[in-house]
């Protein structure tokens, strides 16, 4: 029983850091919002490189994995950073692949997943998919199975502009007819657990930096209590909602997988609020970049399952813990 | 990264459930905040110490059993799982015991943990004052130097169970005009028994006499019930109170207990079109969980060698606002029946509504979260 990152874990998270704080996400996720994607492939690539995508692939498709806790490590980093593109889909594509009856498809797609060279994006029972004109390969799930989608419709704007909501075009190869969705669930809601508890590190971070050295009555508006007690509960969600992130990633019950995508979601969604309140109107502007993070912890909350489809799935298991 | 448990562990965790199985009392004990209560766990206290499991953590020689910190978690799920009753021993187990360890002579803890471990002597902490809450260092009870010891004069308020307890500990001022109100303080223990001690039962919300107010009046303490250095006391005080925010105070096992309890009542009696409450029962599991793996986070940190700092202030703020959210969920799941007062979740219930307030309230806890975990500037208090 050691229940902390080991030194191996941790380096991967800095590095990863290191390689995103150089990369200026924040220019990326602009063009990214005008449906320029070279910078944000660019990126995608180098994330691979570190070996992010392949910790969702078995190793009999030139894969790492399955490794979920290491997956965690690395998408809370994506979402400190803001990253964007169907970084969850592409995990949940991967998760569902390699688990078809048929080892053919997964054969065929996933090794490029791996690399960086494909991303994926998913769709179920017609919802839209995330980032379908971006995406390589695109998943949709429909009547009669899994299809890999010829296409994709017009682009509608999320609450997070950075999310490109597109309907897939039906049709297409029938991959599989009775394809494993609930494990590809666990490893969405995962994988969006992880982001959004990143996310609303970032949101606390840059929140304190800035009432640090906001000044108001001559004193900076970090030193009023007010202040300070709100930021003190969004620690304490962001923390209570960490240990229940690695704690799922070590079970992959779809149970405990939904309490952390509950809990981070709801976590990184209060300290949303909480930023914007604490950074006044500069908070409130599209091109201060907290709206970055604040957009992204509104659309998270309800990504891959809702907070009441969340809880409903914690009580719905009989066995108890112990 | 592991959550497994070594054979050995789960070897401790079957050697303590099957103890429990064949001892834990069929029917609870009377309320420990009542008379015929308080000596009925005393007896239950005897029991566990009879077979070394009242202080499984502390060394062999005064009791324990040696127990790291996971194999005390692991007790501690046991011992709620099987409905086994409250802790009348808990303020002298969990805060005196780790004060005598850490600041403590030889000759302290040989003379004073045993009838501990035993419930034969039980404690109660007198730190609080009238005039000293959250202001804790503000107090004005004094301790006077005399002939082999100290006399001691003052009133201290709201003291756990001090009035069945036999024996108290805390603060008091021994040099009086310190520049800064934190020195000077003498850390002492003394007998609720003692000539010149008068203590006055106070009701608590439901009127049973949880607590006490201690009026002290020339009490004579002789030098060996000093803990640490005279005037040092705020020192090992604090150490103390590390303690109790930390880890020992509210462990995970009672909320995991609580919370398949919970579970329980809500399938039993939950409409099923209510999905409201059917969130706050899934926040209620959630949140056992939550406490349970941060705990044990915690717990591999201890294992590594570090130490509990302000980070206790996070596990203090979650347990007593989860708490309360957890016996609110329970009583509207009963309905009208969530009126009664003699019912375990209404005991619960009550006993959760001081959680924010005792061990540092929970506006103090933030003032430390802010300040000493996310660096924001000192205001003005
Ligand atoms: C059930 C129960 C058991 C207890 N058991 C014991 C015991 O065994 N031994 C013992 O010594 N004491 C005990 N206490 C006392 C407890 O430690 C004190 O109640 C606590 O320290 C708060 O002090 P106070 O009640 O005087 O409140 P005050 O300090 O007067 O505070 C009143 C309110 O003001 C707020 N406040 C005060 N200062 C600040 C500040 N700087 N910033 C923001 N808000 C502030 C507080 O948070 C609180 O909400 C117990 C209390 C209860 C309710």
């Amino acid at each position: 029983m050691r229940f902390l990152l080991d030194p191996q874990q941790r380096a991967f998270a800095d590095s990863l850091d290191a390689m995103l704080t150089a990369a200026d996400t924040p220019s990326v996720v602009r063009d990214w919002i005008r449906g320029d994607h070279g910078s944000g492939r660019a990126l995608w690539s180098r994330i691979a490189k570190v070996g992010v995508f392949a910790l969702a692939v078995p190793e009999a498709y030139e894969g790492m994995g399955p490794h979920p806790a290491e997956l965690a490590v690395g998408f809370v980093e994506l979402g400190r950073h803001a990253v964007p593109g169907p970084l969850v889909e592409t995990v949940a594509a991967a998760a569902l692949l390699a688990e078809l009856a048929d080892p053919v498809p997964a054969g065929r797609l996933l090794p490029s997943l791996a690399s960086g060279e494909a991303s994926a994006t998913l769709a179920l029972d017609g919802a839209y998919a995330l980032d379908g004109d971006a995406a390589t390969t695109r998943l949709a799930l429909a009547a009669d199975g899994l299809r890999l989608a010829p296409g994709h419709g017009p682009v509608r704007t999320s609450l997070d502009p950075a999310r490109r909501l597109t309907p897939l075009t039906p049709g297409g190869e029938l991959l599989a007819a009775a394809p494993p969705v609930a494990h590809a669930l666990v490893w969405a809601r995962l994988a969006t657990a992880a982001q959004a508890l990143g996310v609303g590190l970032a949101l606390l971070d840059r929140t304190v930096a800035y009432v640090r050295q906001r000044t108001q009555f001559g004193v900076p508006v970090g030193s009023f209590q007010a202040v300070k007690h709100r930021l003190a509960d969004a620690k304490i969600a962001l923390e209570f909602a960490r240990p229940l992130l690695f704690g799922a990633a070590l079970t992959m019950a779809p149970a405990d997988v939904a309490a952390a995508k509950v809990t981070a979601c709801e976590a990184a969604y209060a300290t949303a609020r909480t930023a914007l309140q604490l950074h006044g109107a500069i908070g409130y502007t599209a091109e201060y970049d907290l709206s970055l993070w604040l957009a992204k912890a509104r659309a998270l909350r309800t990504a891959w399952g809702t907070p009441a489809e969340c809880r409903a799935e914690v009580l719905s298991g009989g066995a108890r813990r112990r | 990264m592991d959550l497994t448990l070594s054979p050995a562990d789960e070897a401790f965790r079957a050697e303590a459930r099957t103890w429990l199985a064949a001892h834990v009392p069929p029917t609870p004990l009377p309320s420990l905040e009542t008379e015929e209560g308080f000596a009925a766990h005393r007896v239950w206290e005897a029991e566990l110490a009879a077979d070394r499991w009242s202080v499984v953590s502390w060394p062999e020689v005064y009791g324990g059993r040696g127990a790291d910190i996971v194999r005390w978690l692991v007790f501690e799920e046991e011992y709620h799982a099987a409905g086994a009753p409250g802790r009348v021993g808990q303020n002298g187990i969990n805060l005196l015991a780790p004060t005598l360890f850490d600041h403590g002579t030889e000759e302290q803890r040989a003379r004073i943990l045993p009838s501990m471990a035993g419930g034969e002597v039980v404690w109660a902490q007198a730190w609080s004052e009238p005039e000293a809450g959250s202001d804790l260092a503000s107090l004005t009870s004094r301790a006077v130097r005399t002939a082999g010891g100290w006399l001691l004069s003052g009133q201290k308020t709201w003291s756990s169970r001090a009035a069945f307890a036999d024996r108290a500990f805390g603060l008091f001022r021994s040099e009086p005009g310190t520049p800064r109100p934190h020195q000077g303080l003498t850390y002492l223990m003394f007998d609720l028994r003692a000539p010149g001690v008068t203590v006055r039962p106070i009701g608590r919300l439901d009127g049973r006499p949880a607590f006490a107010e201690v009026f002290l009046d020339e009490v004579f303490v002789p030098d060996e019930d000093v803990i640490g250095e005279p005037g040092g006391g705020w020192r090992v005080a604090m150490s103390t109170a590390g303690n109790e925010r930390g880890l020992t105070l509210r462990s995970p096992g009672r909320f995991l207990a609580a919370a398949d309890r919970l579970v329980d009542l809500w399938r039993a009696r939950a409409d099923p079109s209510d999905t409201a409450l059917r969130d706050r029962v899934a926040d209620a599991v959630i949140g056992a969980r939550a406490y349970q793996l941060f705990t044990y986070a915690n717990a591999s940190r201890f294992l590594d060698g570090g130490t509990i700092g302000p980070e206790a202030s996070l596990n203090k703020v979650f347990w007593s606002e989860y708490d309360i959210a957890l016996h609110e969920t329970a009583l509207d799941l009963l309905g009208p029946d969530g009126e009664s007062a003699d019912t375990d979740w209404s005991e619960g219930y009550v006993f959760s509504l001081a959680g924010p307030i005792y061990a540092g309230t929970n506006e103090i806890q933030r003032d430390i979260i802010a300040e000493r975990l996310l660096g924001l500037p000192k205001g003005r208090r």
